[in-house]
């Protein structure tokens, strides 16, 4: 399975939540312990065992391309 | 704030699969959270990108929520009276063919004050793109009952539901823009679930592509949701697209002439 992580641009975040209803392994979250500067509370990637993907699933539905998705390159891995 | 660098990712052999399209600004939008607005400007800058057509586009945004569209794409923009997006992007495309004329209008503005101006362009074959965000209300003045709001849906101005016998019938943009004769492509898309949302963008590519083409007028619907003014979480009101609004607006191309349908086959093939 390929290896991948998001990076969530807090300060953009609407907290509209849509991205955590649709990520496949369930690893983003709201992080209710902070307010943006627009007073929500940022979607947060919550990732300890590394099971994202880099999918970008939650990067289409973003409404607010908060959300830039980074995957591992298979043909760096075969360059190796 | 805590914000990941590449630095902080332990593969450095990492690249980036998914980042905001050069087409759209930096700029925050202003819509309410979950707004489908923000999707639907995203697909259409990604097929600016895709397609290569940034610096040739000209956009005609609405009055609405959308009304300040034009700041949120790094092309060029003008704002219309309200509903008048397709008559100000004629006269665009008529003086300046080579540009890309795209109007990007809501339901209050393209069905109901701009519906002679859509019908008539539409009639005319003039050679513009219409995006139009179909989300069942007026969204910006308040969510009032809007011409595509559904029998029995609460607005508003519909407190006990929309009844037909004191304001008629939902009215399908579409299938009516359909059975003209100089309409190229018209399609209705939804944007309520990701699946959707990449079929969308395949429409708006295929319709722009038309354009490109001069092969006539072409639409896109997209079915939107308004989880301010419905009065639903985001994910409800995705729900409430895909169960409430797709029976009535059912999803397909309603018109795709020869040609059209060749640039479609051309990019599944590509």
């Amino acid at each position: 399975m390929a290896h991948g992580t998001i990076e969530i641009d807090h300060a953009r975040c609407k907290g509209c939540e849509l991205c955590t209803t649709v990520c496949p392994k369930q690893i983003i979250v709201m992080d209710t312990t902070t307010l943006n500067a627009k007073g929500y509370h940022p979607a947060n990637l919550f990732d300890p065992d590394d099971h994202c993907t880099g999918c970008a699933i939650c990067a289409v539905i973003c409404p607010d391309t908060c959300i830039t998705v980074y995957r591992e390159a298979a043909v760096h891995l075969e360059r190796r | 704030m805590m914000t990941l660098s590449m630095e902080d990712i332990p593969h450095l052999e990492m690249e980036t699969v998914y980042s905001r399209p050069e087409s759209l600004s930096s700029r925050p939008t202003h819509y309410c959270p979950g707004c489908t607005h923000g999707i639907a400007h995203r697909i259409l800058a990604e097929a600016f990108d895709e397609l290569g057509i940034r610096e040739r586009v000209i956009l005609v945004a609405p009055v609405g929520c959308s009304v300040f569209a034009y700041d949120y794409f790094e092309a060029d923009g003008c704002e219309a009276a309200h509903g008048r997006a397709p008559a100000m992007a004629t006269g665009i495309k008529r003086t300046r063919p080579d540009n890309i004329v795209v109007s990007y209008q809501g339901d209050g503005d393209l069905a109901s004050i701009g519906a002679a101006e859509i019908l008539h362009a539409a009639a005319r074959g003039e050679h513009i793109t219409s995006i139009f965000i179909n989300n069942a209300v007026y969204g910006m003045t308040g969510g009032q009952m809007a011409p595509t709001t559904l029998l029995g849906q609460r607005t508003t101005s519909s407190p006990t539901g929309r009844d037909a016998n004191m304001t008629g019938f939902p009215l399908r943009m579409s299938e009516l823009l359909s059975q003209l004769d100089a309409t190229a492509y018209i399609a209705r898309v939804s944007l309520h679930d990701v699946k959707h949302i990449r079929q969308a963008k395949k429409a708006v590519i295929t319709a722009l592509k038309a354009q490109m083409q001069g092969l006539g007028f072409s639409m896109v619907e997209m079915l939107s949701s308004c989880p301010t003014n419905w009065g639903m979480t985001p994910k409800d009101a995705l729900k409430w697209v895909e169960t409430n609004m797709i029976p009535q607006y059912p999803l397909g191309d309603y018109k795709m002439i020869d040609e059209v349908r060749a640039l479609a086959l051309e990019r599944k093939q590509g």
